[in-house]
């Protein structure tokens, strides 16, 4: 059976988190999706607060520690990646941030990025378009269209939010697998299969 | 098997007084580190290349000058030489000429050097780094083998009928290492020419090191230069001692702690566990840096890093005389033994010589005989 591997990051703080939940939803729904074209997915999650330390640690020395480098691996051996932050100040919580700063150059490349996020208030739902959107459209990653948003009230919400909220994951959900299902794993590695060097000198001076 | 020091030139303040050293201090503190490294019986001494504050060293040629006159056995190097940003023909000459005054007892460590605004301030594109120490070394391994070089590439004004002087001592120039930590591209370019791959491992785990190694070592085999254990290999490491483990680290704790490099960032032990940092007891140090054997082959040629970090002077010194009297002999017994006969020592001027003579020597029979 063909596998994908799907590497969902959430940047949720407290326990149980909110980010978690639509996290864990949307692992749910993308290997469904999978799951329907005859694909296993197999799922890593990674709870940012766990790395939080080794994250700072990359960040201004370079070392990744603890379990970062695993992580960071698996990332860039990711054929989708659902990536859940909380709206802090307007925007994706610094960690959440942080993590993809030190995250390799290049290593989103093509890579299939499913975007969601939570927050206290429904006003803040554009945060997917203006904040996780561009912010992976640079690391030119493919971002799925739908990224899902869900306020504390979507919890809560009668059977039509409740309808809604399901629809979006679902939909979400099946354009990640669509994409993650024909994702290529990158070429050879560098240190595996380097350039060679007359190909490295063409058009300079020799 | 070579072992050295290498400094990086940093001023920093010294943490447990405050005391910022100057300028003038820290350069006169370089040069006797180095004569010292001589005096404990060290095989290399290696200065950085900077052109930014609050670093000393951005004329090595004539720092390593002035050493080569007060020494008589070291080898005297680079950590790193910017590739980048120097003048492919200034190198040529700058190195060439302190051969010729330190009789030979020279190298050079390529690095393209990391921090962007450097780049723009000689008129370069970090961006374009790879290209241009592509080029410029590709230029400069001519200027010291041909005696007249025309020559045109993307980053340098061309060259007609130039010939860089003085031209390397014996015909023999400078023996090489290219110092990369991430790059591929580095580690073939070195495989290419057959010179020396420094990877100085003091801020990185073993296996990201371990597969730039095993690359350069392939691809000095698919060159043709010999079996991949024979290729050139060096590397870093970073050491504080005290005869008792637990006054090593009480000590350098707060040095660790206020590095501009890791201050702030993993705890010292979190460091010393995934890098080869090793704070503790001369053995600790034997112990730790004979597993890089075990990690990365037989290799030739490692580089401490010895004063950093707002260490004082006195502390130093007192460094260096627990390397030379307490690891290195050590070291160089472990080494060799158990090292198969067929990997070579590093290059040096005297070794390049022999092989040079070697070499005119059978050319000439072969010319006899036809």
């Amino acid at each position: 059976m063909t596998v994908r591997r799907i590497v969902t990051v959430s940047a949720g703080l407290s326990t149980p988190s909110s980010s978690r939940l639509l996290a864990d939803r949307l692992t749910a729904a993308t290997e469904r999706a999978l799951g329907d074209r005859g694909i296993r997915a197999q799922v890593r999650t990674v709870e940012l607060r766990e790395l939080a330390h080794d994250v700072m640690n990359a960040m201004v020395t370079q070392v990744p520690t603890g379990e970062l480098p695993g992580v960071l691996s698996d990332v860039a051996e990711a054929d989708g990646i659902i990536a859940v932050t909380p709206v802090f100040n307007a925007s994706y919580s610094g960690l959440f941030k942080s993590f993809f700063d030190v995250v390799e150059q290049g290593a989103l490349d093509s890579v299939p990025v499913l975007v969601g996020a939570t927050g206290g208030s429904p006003r803040h739902s554009l945060v997917l378009e203006h904040a996780l959107r561009p912010m992976f459209s640079y690391a030119r990653a493919l971002v799925v269209p739908t990224g899902v948003y869900a306020a504390s009230e979507d919890w809560g919400s009668g059977e039509e939010g409740a309808r809604e909220l399901n629809e979006r994951i679902e939909r979400a959900g099946r354009q990640l697998a669509l994409l993650a299902a024909d994702h290529e794993q990158r070429a050879e590695d560098p240190y595996d299969e380097p350039v060679a060097f007359a190909d490295l000198m063409s058009g300079l001076g020799t | 098997m070579q072992f050295g020091i290498f400094s990086v030139g940093d001023v920093t303040t010294d943490p447990t007084t405050g005391r910022t050293p100057t300028e003038h201090e820290r350069i006169k503190a370089m040069i006797e580190i180095a004569l010292k490294a001589e005096e404990v019986g060290l095989d290399v001494f290696a200065t950085g290349e900077h052109h930014n504050p609050p670093f000393v060293p951005s004329s090595p040629t004539t720092m390593l000058g002035y050493i080569a006159a007060r020494t008589d056995r070291i080898v005297l190097s680079t950590a790193t030489t910017l590739i980048t940003t120097n003048d492919p023909v200034k190198i040529a000459e700058d190195y060439a000429f302190l051969q010729h005054i330190a009789d030979g007892r020279v190298d050079l460590m390529m690095g393209r050097g990391n921090t962007g605004p450097v780049y723009p301030w000689f008129g370069y594109d970090i961006r374009e780094g790879i290209p241009m120490a592509l080029e410029h070394y590709n230029l400069l391994h001519r200027l010291w083998r041909e005696d007249v070089v025309n020559w045109e590439g993307k980053f340098r004004t061309p060259l007609q009928g130039f010939t860089a002087t003085p031209r390397p001592l014996d015909g023999v120039p400078p023996f090489v290492w290219h110092g990369s930590i991430r790059s591929p591209e580095i580690a073939e370019q070195a495989a290419y020419y057959g010179d020396g791959f420094f990877h100085n491992n003091i801020f990185w785990p073993a296996t990201h090191t371990k597969k730039l190694i095993a690359l350069y070592r392939r691809r000095y085999e698919h060159y043709g230069h010999g079996k991949a254990d024979q290729a050139i290999v060096g590397l870093g490491g970073q050491v504080f001692m005290r005869k008792n483990s637990q006054d090593a680290v009480r000590e350098f704790r707060p040095y660790f702690d206020h590095a501009p490099v890791y201050g702030g960032g993993p705890s010292l032990e979190e460091f010393t566990r995934e890098t080869p940092l090793t704070v503790g007891s001369p053995q600790q140090v034997i112990d730790r840096t004979l597993t890089f054997r075990e990690m990365f082959g037989d290799y030739q040629r490692q580089l401490f890093l010895m004063d950093h970090a707002g260490l004082p002077l006195k502390t130093v010194l007192e460094q260096l005389d627990l390397l030379g009297e307490e690891v290195v002999p050590v070291l160089r017994k472990e080494f060799a033994a158990n090292r198969p006969a067929h990997v070579p020592d590093a290059p040096t001027h005297a070794s390049m010589l022999a092989a040079k003579r070697a070499g005119d020597h059978n050319e000439e029979n072969t010319e006899v005989r036809e």
